[in-house]
């Protein structure tokens, strides 16, 4: 087996309050290349929170997140923020584009905040990127001017935009038509198949989760399974 | 355009009605501070070049500093001596063209002698107290600018009859006298003389123009019965913001008391420093109560932006750039606030200068003002100040927004 690109050990996650509420508990897991997972369970069990956890977006309460075979606990803000803008491209249940810029300035936002490339460049790739998805021709359109599951593809795009190795998705199709759910699950699966990707994906949705190469399925902020599928589809 | 510029650009664009409240604020304050400190610098300018030209830049009385030390004290150095009658001293200034001469090789400026004196001025059955100055008109006109406020007559009238006098134009509406008319001095020697006013002068300040008369220094020391007694010796220095410290050096070597305008000015300076405080704080306070929209406007887009914020920091944003980018958009606000203002302060100011109104106490036709880049630079400054202050707390608060709060919320 490959070293995993995200590595979770013994992560709790624990909710301070009047009554903490415990989000995850005592999860080990490890995420390689090339994987497409999806991340199961009944509402409220913990699989968003996991997501945020392995994406850096939140701290355990104990435990540790290897990112490369780094942890992650010890870092900076600052740090984590690297991480995350280099590494691991989020996608989110609602789209989460600003609402005020065009798709390709939305696209190109993770671009600019590496500042690595000039700005025609940026651009470009921002332009290719979106006529990839099929949105060449409404490349200066703002969100609102988009359909749900154009938005939806305008967000995997931005989660590509620094090519990160990995692609955490939350729900991505979870507010799709089917027609809309069936194009984005297919650029994710592309991702994996055609371009080497890691995407892990919570969904509700079993028949999609049958179509991934693993499956964990959480209960009570608990693996429950973690089952790896050699025949999925993809 | 930088990322963080965008961004802010972008936020202030897209509610363009609350920034343009913003920027009216900033505007306004802005506006208003340059004129006040225009009208407020102005007229402080205009008082105290009025003051100076009105007045002797150093004058040398006959006096000392120190209380005269009696002989006996000057015998007796360690005793302490009760009950002695203080010597009489000739009043006036020892060799006073001698001095004039000495102090003329050295000092920047022009000096001219003169008689101060008090007299009972009798005219039409009123009498009243006037200042006497007895002048030598040659001399004078380097000195003071007498010669250009004169109404009636000039200078050298002086030199027209034996008693010849000039008085302020107002003392002379007061008694009803005009050019030729015969009037009767009294000193406090006990002196009475019949003078001739031989024309008027309007220096703009009331107390000078209602209370003083000018005579030939002659004439002068005749209503003192002081054959030759000079006084006063008046100087007028070429820089006269020097005048303090050529005074003093004057003092040292004369031994007669010398005072600067501004040292006979002082309470009236330390009166206009308080001011200029008071000024600053109101210009301040205006600019801090413009700096509260600045507030609100960062505020408002902070929250209307928290899921914004959420996926910006999801993406990779740091803290810094998040705070950079609200502080960046106050600052836009705080800038074009501060251009639109300097236009709006200049014609503000332009306004205030085109008023026409007179004081009781000098003759200004029009609220004098001044124009200076610093009242500009100042403003802004402060306004650019109150705006990073205004909005470091909203963006301060962004950057410390926790993405997954939103997000969470948000799904």
């Amino acid at each position: 087996m490959s070293a995993a690109l995200i590595e979770a050990r013994g992560v709790t996650k624990i909710l301070a309050g009047v009554v903490p509420v415990t989000l995850v508990q005592d999860i080990d897991l490890a995420i390689v290349p090339r994987e497409f997972v999806a991340v199961t369970g009944p509402s409220g069990s913990g699989k968003s929170s996991l997501l945020y956890l392995l994406g850096l977006l939140d701290l355990p309460s104990s435990g540790d997140v290897l990112i490369d075979g780094r942890s992650t606990t010890s870092m900076t803000e600052n740090d984590r923020a690297e991480v995350r803008l280099k590494r691991i491209g989020f996608v989110f249940q609602f789209h989460f584009l600003l609402p005020e810029f065009t798709i390709t300035e939305n696209v190109a936002l993770p671009m600019r905040a590496l500042g690595q490339l000039p700005s025609r460049a940026i651009t470009a790739r921002a332009e290719q990127l979106l006529a990839s998805f099929g949105l060449g021709d409404h490349r200066r359109k703002t969100p609102d001017q988009l359909s749900g599951g154009q938005r939806q593809r305008v967000a995997v795009a931005r989660a590509l935009a620094n090519d990160p190795p990995v692609i955490l998705a939350d729900e991505p199709t979870g507010s799709l038509d089917s027609v809309a759910t069936a194009q984005v699950f297919g650029i994710l699966r592309e991702l994996v198949t055609l371009h080497g990707k890691t995407v892990v994906a919570v969904t509700h949705d079993l028949a999609l989760a049958a179509q991934m190469h693993r499956r964990i399925h959480i209960i009570d902020g608990r693996v429950a399974r973690d089952e790896r599928v050699a025949s999925a589809t993809a | 355009m930088n990322l963080i510029l965008t961004i802010a650009w972008t936020h202030v664009r897209h509610r363009a009605r609350q920034t343009l409240v913003a920027i009216a604020g900033v505007m306004t304050g802005v506006g208003f501070s340059i004129m006040m400190a225009a009208m407020m610098e102005g007229s402080q300018d205009d008082f105290i070049k009025t003051l100076v030209d009105a007045l002797p830049h150093i004058s040398i009385t006959d006096e000392s500093r120190e209380p005269t030390r009696q002989p006996a004290d000057m015998v007796y150095a360690a005793a302490e001596l009760h009950g002695l009658t203080p010597q009489v001293r000739r009043p006036g200034i020892k060799n006073p063209m001698a001095m004039i001469a000495s102090l003329q090789s050295w000092v920047p400026g022009s000096l001219t002698p003169s008689v101060q004196s008090k007299a009972l001025l009798r005219f039409a059955g009123r009498n009243l107290n006037i200042s006497i100055v007895g002048i030598d008109p040659h001399t004078e006109v380097h000195v003071s600018n007498l010669g250009t406020h004169m109404r009636q007559g000039t200078l050298t009238s002086l030199y027209r009859s034996s008693n010849a006098i000039l008085l302020g134009d107002r003392l002379a509406n007061k008694i009803g006298a005009r050019v030729n008319s015969n009037i009767t001095l009294a000193s406090a020697e006990g002196s009475n003389m019949n003078a001739t006013v031989v024309g008027t002068f309007h220096t703009g300040f009331r107390a000078m123009d209602e209370t003083t008369g000018y005579v030939l220094l002659k004439t002068a020391q005749i209503l003192e019965k002081q054959t030759g007694i000079v006084n006063e010796i008046r100087v007028r220095a070429d820089d006269p913001m020097a005048a303090r410290l050529i005074a003093e050096r004057i003092g040292e070597q004369t031994g007669y008391k010398s005072i600067s305008w501004q040292e006979a000015q002082e309470d009236l300076l330390s009166a206009i420093t308080l001011r200029n405080v008071l000024m600053y704080t109101i210009v301040g306070a205006i600019l801090l109560v413009a700096s509260f929209g600045t507030y609100n406007i960062i505020s408002t887009i902070t929250h209307e932006k928290t899921r914004d914020i959420a996926i910006m920091k999801s993406l990779g944003f740091r803290d810094h750039t998040i705070r950079a980018i609200f502080i960046v958009e106050a600052l836009l606000v705080g800038m074009v606030g501060a251009a639109l203002g300097w236009v709006f302060g200049y014609l503000l100011t332009r306004g205030l200068a085109s008023l026409e109104f007179k004081t009781p106490f000098s003759d200004y036709n029009h609220l004098p003002v001044l124009y200076a880049v610093k009242h500009y630079v100042l403003a802004t400054s402060f306004a650019l100040l109150s705006s990073l202050i205004a909005g470091y707390f909203p963006a301060r608060a962004a950057a410390r927004l926790h993405p997954v709060d939103i997000i969470r919320g948000a799904t």
